[in-house]
């Protein structure tokens, strides 16, 4: 009885932020998704289910709900395949040469700020010659491209950069569950005359899925995120035509830009079960029999 | 008994508890009691009943104009007429984040200059009565002219802008001229001539073609809305400023009127033939860098442009300002018609401690001393009429005084869709970047943007507002 109360006593203060600054803003907002708050009143106004009924009818919210549809492919596939791939090259037979300082500049993104990281593309997108990457279309005598203006290219080039940051984490990340895969196994089907290629897909990826669902997840709820990205780097935030928009921008947009608090939170709560729901299913898909060595 | 470390952490959580819990968002579901303000005696001397000892708080936006003219002016003046009061100074960049939570617990800041990206949704204040009503200060004796009320002394359409649901409840403090900027000594060197007609529009773009000049441009990035700005006044011309009138009132028909289509058709042919679409990926300054670059003849910006970029601006340019060529032969408004509005929102807390006091402060703002040491401080014109004489003003100011005279009373009246329904502003820069990138038609620009507005109107949470000029 003792040591509960010695442990309680240890929880309640971590328990009692976490309850007041994570779940009561939650709580909270579902119960403001529930009327038509404007953010300057004390009192609430209960509508009912009114805020979804609009919600479910506004192009912008389909719209942003396409774009994470296209997120959530892309932003997992790539960084994924890139990271194990990097990964390989950095770890399988001691790894190439100067493998310790690729380690670092694939990390290095992920210690910029997201803000830092979108102003540093919105240098290399600029669409004039100026730009990085038009300057040297340009040099070379292309066209050069509207890398967010044009409505075709605007989400992908907000994709790369997401990918361009991510892919050092998981490097790191798929590097440690390869580090831990013990040397024999690969001796052992290298000695039945696997390949590198076999080795990979028979051997590695098999042993690390674990690591890899989990990067899934992660992945997909920064797929749900993306807004400081889309907010610094897109045109008339979330353009071309709302090409790039996304649910985090609509709910900024409704909440602080034309105070509508309520349907703002209604979208907060839509945006809560997707990811819920998501996470959710990438468990259940995921799912195998778990590999002990 | 001193206190053992278990109970020290249970305060301690329970302190965490209890004290955001209390400032939650929405805590106390009644609203916050009015303050006890009670007003003082009026008299010749102390028209608005202002309370001496009374103590005032005073929020600016400080942005491009920065906090500068508060501190040193207003509130100076306001100390010296009320020695015992004291003031309380607050400068923010982001003045609905800062005040949206004190709105919501009742504490309530006395004056509010609601500008800037974040400003606050006057709507949404107003329903629930944060906001006083003006009408004592517009009535009050001018601090300015003896003899005269405040109404008397301030600019044309001062007073109807200020009004929301018919009470006037809004100070814009500051005039801007908006419409076609351009380097005048390069137009000197070139021997161009500022042109009057569509069809010299077209003309010089050819000229500033061949010498690799894009005749127009405006940045897509973060500023669609000075080209919408530029289609708005550019149909007022066409059709006269009911047409502006009509949008504001959400008119049925008002988007798809003619004098809308021919205006925007009209631009995405200038886009389409002299510009270059690298700037619907540049924002403001970058837009603005090129045009002192000469790069841009023409770029559609307020009078506040030479104050914005006075830091980069060569010695070989010089801001002027040139209305809008005339679209049709038939127009309503002659070339010489320019836009002249106002800005700078200030209001009075209604529920604040000293709303007397905050009305008192925005008389102070519109006195001489007030007023012209804004526009020495700032390089911005006041409301206030014929308070600069003798001022030393930048070169833009001076063009858009001129302009202002040759205009004479064909100005073009703002569209006020702007800030009643932000919603519609933010969708027409969509449609602007569309239909001038060539996605779309002026006339789907025309039925996309009716279709929004028809849709704002057929919904009953949005309150409406009306404008009969």
């Amino acid at each position: 009885m003792r040591r509960h109360g010695f442990v309680a006593g240890f929880l309640l203060l971590p328990v009692a932020l976490y309850l007041v600054f994570v779940i009561s803003p939650y709580a909270q907002a579902f119960q403001i998704a529930l009327t038509d708050w404007r953010g300057v009143s004390a009192g609430l106004n209960y509508v009912g289910l009114d805020n979804f009924r609009r919600l479910f009818g506004n192009d912008a919210f389909w719209q942003a709900i396409r774009n994470h549809a296209v997120l959530l492919v892309a932003l997992p596939l790539a960084t994924i395949a890139l990271a194990l791939a990097f990964a390989y090259l950095l770890n399988a037979q001691g790894g190439v040469k100067g493998s310790g300082f690729y380690r670092v500049v694939f990390f290095l993104p992920q210690v910029l700020a997201v803000a830092v990281v979108g102003v540093l593309f919105k240098a290399v997108y600029r669409p004039d010659s100026s730009g990085v990457l038009n300057g040297a279309l340009m040099k070379v005598g292309l066209e050069p491209a509207g890398w967010l203006t044009d409505q075709r290219l605007a989400l992908w080039s907000i994709i790369a950069v997401m990918v361009w940051q991510a892919v050092g984490f998981y490097v790191v990340l798929f590097s440690a569950g390869m580090a831990a895969i013990p040397k024999d196994v690969f001796e052992a089907a290298a000695l039945d005359g696997a390949g590198r290629l076999t080795l990979f897909f028979r051997i590695t990826l098999p042993l690390i899925w674990d690591t890899v669902q989990v990067g899934w997840i992660y992945l997909g709820i920064a797929a749900f995120d993306a807004f400081a990205l889309v907010n610094v780097l897109s045109i008339e935030q979330g353009g071309p035509d709302g090409a790039t928009t996304v649910l985090a921008t609509e709910i900024y947009k409704n909440a602080f830009g034309y105070s509508r608090f309520g349907y703002a939170s209604a979208m907060g709560v839509a945006l809560f079960f997707l990811t819920l729901t998501f996470a959710a299913v990438t468990m259940r898909v995921t799912r195998r029999e778990r590999i002990v060595y | 008994m001193s206190p053992n470390r278990r109970d020290v952490l249970r305060g301690l959580g329970l302190a965490a508890l209890a004290a955001p819990l209390a400032a939650c968002a929405t805590a106390s579901r009644t609203a916050a009691p009015a303050p006890t303000a009670t007003a003082a005696a009026t008299s010749a001397a102390n028209p608005l009943g202002v309370q001496a000892a009374g103590p005032l708080e005073v929020v600016i936006f400080s942005g491009g104009n920065g906090d500068k003219y508060a501190v040193d002016l207003h509130e100076a003046a306001y100390s010296k007429a009320y020695p015992k009061a004291k003031i309380k100074h607050v400068a923010t960049q982001k003045v609905g984040t800062q005040l949206r939570p004190r709105f919501i617990a009742g504490d309530v800041p006395d004056v509010i200059n609601n500008s800037g990206p974040e400003a606050l949704d006057l709507q949404a204040l107003v329903q629930e009565g944060h906001l006083a009503d003006l009408t004592p200060l517009f009535e009050a004796p001018s601090l300015a002219f003896p003899g005269k009320k405040v109404k008397d002394t301030l600019v044309g359409g001062v007073y109807e802008n200020s009004l929301i649901d018919g009470v006037p409840r809004v100070l814009q403090y500051t005039v801007a001229h908006r419409a076609l900027w351009y380097n005048a000594k390069l137009f000197e060197a070139k021997g161009w001539q500022v042109p009057r007609t569509w069809a010299e529009f077209n003309a010089l773009g050819e000229e500033a073609k061949k010498a690799g000049i894009a005749l127009f441009a405006y940045p897509g990035q973060v500023g669609p809305f000075y080209q919408l700005w530029n289609l708005v006044y550019s149909a007022a011309k066409i059709g006269g400023n009911k047409v502006i009138i009509d949008i504001d009132n959400l008119a049925d028909g008002a988007w798809t009127a003619e004098p809308v289509r021919q205006a925007v058709a009209a631009w995405a042919q200038i886009q389409k033939d002299f510009g270059d679409k690298a700037y619907f990926g540049l924002d403001h300054t970058q837009t603005q860098i090129k045009h002192l670059q000469d790069k841009v003849l023409f770029y559609p910006c307020g009078s506040w442009l030479e104050n914005e970029m006075a830091k980069e601006k060569p010695d070989s340019f010089e801001y002027a300002i040139a209305p809008v060529p005339s679209i049709g032969a038939a127009d309503a408004m002659p070339y010489e018609a320019i836009f002249v509005g106002v800005s700078e929102a200030f209001f009075v807390g209604a529920k604040g401690k000293n709303p007397q006091g905050g009305l008192e402060y925005l008389r102070l703002m519109l006195s001489r001393e007030g007023a012209r040491g804004y526009t020495e401080l700032t390089k911005n014109l006041t409301v206030v009429n014929g308070v600069v004489d003798g001022l030393q003003l930048t070169s833009a100011v001076n063009s858009a005084a001129k302009a202002q005279e040759a205009a004479g009373r064909n100005t073009i009246t703002d569209a006020r869709f702007e800030t009643w329904y932000k919603e519609l502003f933010d969708y027409a820069q969509t449609q602007t970047n569309s239909v001038m990138s060539g996605r779309s038609t002026a006339e789907q620009f025309c039925a996309n943007m009716q279709k929004k507005a028809d849709e704002l109107k057929d919904d009953s949470a949005i309150t409406k507002q009306t404008r009969s000029v």
